[in-house]
């Protein structure tokens, strides 16, 4: 009898997911991250590596879920989620989640196959990432249909971005109106949104996870008073309350996955973030002085968790949504 | 990965859930809190019902008496049971979820004829005699003396947080049978039976005003060697047995009972005002995605367990449990503080006949018992992430 209630990765799906590690390893190193990321010295050289953006769709990343009719893998939800996963753990730069879903559904030609890149505009006016590097942008303002506009018909301004690996504009006007966008029939702007923020908080909790096997290789090697510091309670307990906060996120962001439930999904975004966040701030602390420094990795996993974490659903939209469910 | 249940499974659960329907409203007035020994025959009563309708012993392996089920349709009872307002285990509890999975693992055949019907049938109480006043979260250096003499042990000195001892008919009991050796292996397991010549019980009040456990004094207690369950000096394996048991589906019922409480408080708040702080509504939305996570940790947990029995091991639920406990015992604690803003302090929050406020004074030890948290974050540093031991 095949149990229930199963959290465990099918062959699979640990097959994907091991495959996707050993892609982004290859592809996405720590050599190749921090040639993008620069030195810290001027404005960031970030462009998106759209070799790279083809490869990833060659391995299926935005046609995962596609039916294999449509050219795509024909997989679902739960597959995506892991590839994200992947992908948040190695800090792959890009819009992924909205070129996901500009492929999925149907919105973008060339999305799927990775030669179209989507970035998105969640609201009116807002911070948009790799707009420069973008054929089109997904709009999802307000309660209107989910729309497709050229990146050129958006006022936006060039922002400084926290984050080295993603490029940002500050949207000032939407497109002149409604009607200057492609808004196919049928485009469920509420499952878009919900799907946005599932796909987000799997990245979320990839670099979680990243950044505790971070902390605890440092703490087992870094010694000081004569042994490593990871033997000390102190340094012990911020491992373990990062284990907590990725494990207790990763249960319902899987289980989002599963459900496709707008509560459930809110919760996975609420806490992916919390545990993103507060993984890196904790894993800086672990580095001590090292953690400061622009050479160590921590500040990138920092910078893009407070990125994810203010797109597709905030804390404040998190919450009252859960709170409403109540 | 799959949140689906089987066949199998959905027909238990509607066989339950009719049970439950129909017996619930015969079962007698809940009795008064400070009533031992009224709160013992309510919860014996209950087990006994339990018995007669076959789901006594619903996780017990078969050949102990149980019914052999799988963590998840244990899972599932424990989730209906709360659903539907049944009664806790209660006094049960050591019985049923300590010591007897403990004699059914590591006791003979005589001792499992002994001891585990009584327990199922609702006929005995156990209480746990493990801490001592020097010995809380580092067990190992229990002092309790076992001295050979015969076909007794001699047993001398004192255990503390026992609770129903003053209802309890028996003990499972830790105590040092050789202090020359390295203090793990001099430790035997014991059933005391609590009515024998020198053991005294003084309660302890908690906290909250009530007697929820005591101390147990033992002063040259003969205990027979027959009653000793695994071998002489191995009782600190024996006893790991139990703790995994303690640390793994203890708390289903209790994130079920959690979800429930958080929707009385939402409905609370909307009903007196506070709903329309908007800070007071999204730390309930907060602990809202707390307890989805941490039910879905749960079933996480459980499905793993399964896996483990499937494989030819024990079922016994493995470290998953501390990462579970951590965050459980956290969150708790915090429905009960957003309760009092709720309530305010001219609502209840202040007034300990409230239940909601005498809960928030229970619910302080959450992340003390059963391993308090910072012993908790020991085990996932050292156990799961692999940090070197030390202090």
């Amino acid at each position: 009898m095949t149990p229930a209630v199963d959290f465990r990765l099918t062959d699979d799906q640990e097959a994907l997911r091991r495959g996707t590690r050993e892609l982004l390893d290859a592809r996405c190193g720590r050599d190749a991250l921090r040639r993008a990321a620069g030195d810290g010295s001027g404005p960031p050289p970030a462009r998106l590596d759209r070799a790279l953006w083809r490869e990833l769709a060659d391995a299926g990343f935005f046609a995962l879920a596609l039916p294999e009719a449509e050219g795509g893998v024909g997989l679902g939800l739960p597959e995506t989620v892991l590839v994200m996963e992947e992908a948040g753990r190695a800090l792959v730069p890009g819009p992924l989640a909205a070129s996901w879903l500009a492929a999925t559904a149907g919105l973008v030609p060339g999305a799927a196959d990775g030669t179209a890149v989507v970035t998105a505009l969640e609201r009116a006016e807002g911070p948009v990432e790799h707009l420069e590097a973008a054929d089109r942008v997904l709009v999802l303002d307000g309660d209107g249909p989910p729309r497709t506009v050229a990146p050129e018909s958006l006022r936006a301004e060039p922002v400084r971005s926290v984050d080295p690996l993603s490029p940002l504009h500050r949207v000032t006007g939407g497109p002149a109106t409604r009607a200057a966008g492609e808004a196919p029939e049928g485009v469920d702007g509420a499952r878009l949104r919900r799907e946005g923020a599932l796909l987000t908080a799997a990245q979320q909790l990839g670099s979680a996870g990243r950044t505790v096997e971070m902390a605890v290789g440092y703490a087992r090697e870094r010694e000081q008073f004569g042994q490593p510091i990871g033997a000390f309670q102190a340094v012990k307990h911020l491992c373990a309350e990062m284990l907590v906060r990725t494990e207790t996120a990763r249960s319902v962001v899987y289980a989002a996955a599963l459900t496709e439930d707008g509560t459930e999904t809110a919760a996975a975004k609420l806490l992916a973030d919390e545990a993103a966040v507060r993984n890196a701030r904790d894993c800086l602390q672990v580095h001590g002085g090292m953690g400061f420094t622009w050479e160590a990795d921590v500040h990138l996993h920092l910078k893009r968790a407070w990125l994810r974490a203010g797109q597709w659903q905030s804390v404040v939209t998190a919450e009252e949504k859960l709170a409403t469910a109540l | 990965m799959d949140l689906g249940h089987t066949e199998e499974e959905e027909e238990f659960r509607r066989t339950l859930r009719a049970w439950l329907a129909k017996t619930l409203p015969g079962l007698p007035p809940k009795p008064d809190p400070l009533d031992w020994p009224a709160r013992r025959a309510y919860d014996m009563g209950w087990q006994r019902t339990l018995y007669d309708a076959g789901y006594a012993g619903l996780h017990w392996p078969k050949d102990a008496g149980g019914r052999g089920a799988t963590p998840t349709q244990h899972l599932i009872y424990l989730e209906e049971t709360e659903r539907a307002g049944a009664p806790y285990v209660g006094a049960g509890f050591v019985g049923l979820l300590h010591a007897g999975p403990t004699i059914a693992a590591e006791g003979t055949e005589e001792q499992r004829r002994r001891w585990l019907p009584p327990v199922l049938r609702g006929d005995e109480v156990w209480c746990q005699g493990f801490s001592e006043p020097d010995a809380g979260s580092d067990l190992a250096a229990l002092r309790t003396r076992a001295v050979r003499d015969g076909d007794d042990y001699v047993v001398t000195g004192s255990k503390i947080w026992t609770s129903h001892a003053e209802v309890a008919d028996w003990c499972e009991l830790l105590v040092r049978t050789d202090p020359e050796v390295p203090r793990h292996r001099g430790i035997s397991w014991l059933a005391l039976p609590m009515d024998a010549p020198g053991v005294t019980v003084r309660p302890l009040r908690t906290l909250a005003g009530t007697a929820e456990f005591a101390e147990v004094f033992l002063d040259e207690v003969r205990v027979p060697v027959a009653n000793r369950v695994g071998e002489e000096n191995d009782g600190w394996r024996v006893t790991m047995v139990t703790l995994s048991f303690e640390r793994g589906t203890a708390f289903v019922g209790e994130v079920v009972a959690c979800r429930r409480l958080l929707g009385e408080l939402a409905r609370a708040a909307r009903a007196n005002g506070r709903w329309d702080d908007a800070v007071l509504r999204r730390r309930l939305g907060r602990l809202n995605a707390e307890f989805t996570a941490l039910w879905r940790l749960t079933q996480w947990n459980v499905s793993e367990a399964e896996h483990a029995l499937r494989r030819g091991g024990t079922g016994v639920p493995g470290v998953g449990g501390s990462v579970f406990k951590l965050r459980y015992s956290q969150a708790r604690q915090e429905l009960y503080d957003a309760a009092a803003e709720v309530l305010g302090p001219d609502g209840g929050a202040l007034d300990a006949d409230e239940a909601w406020t005498a809960d928030r004074l229970s619910s302080l030890a959450y992340t003390i018992a059963a391993g308090t948290s910072q012993i908790q974050r020991n085990i996932v540093a050292e156990r799961i992430l692999g940090l070197p031991k030390g202090r």
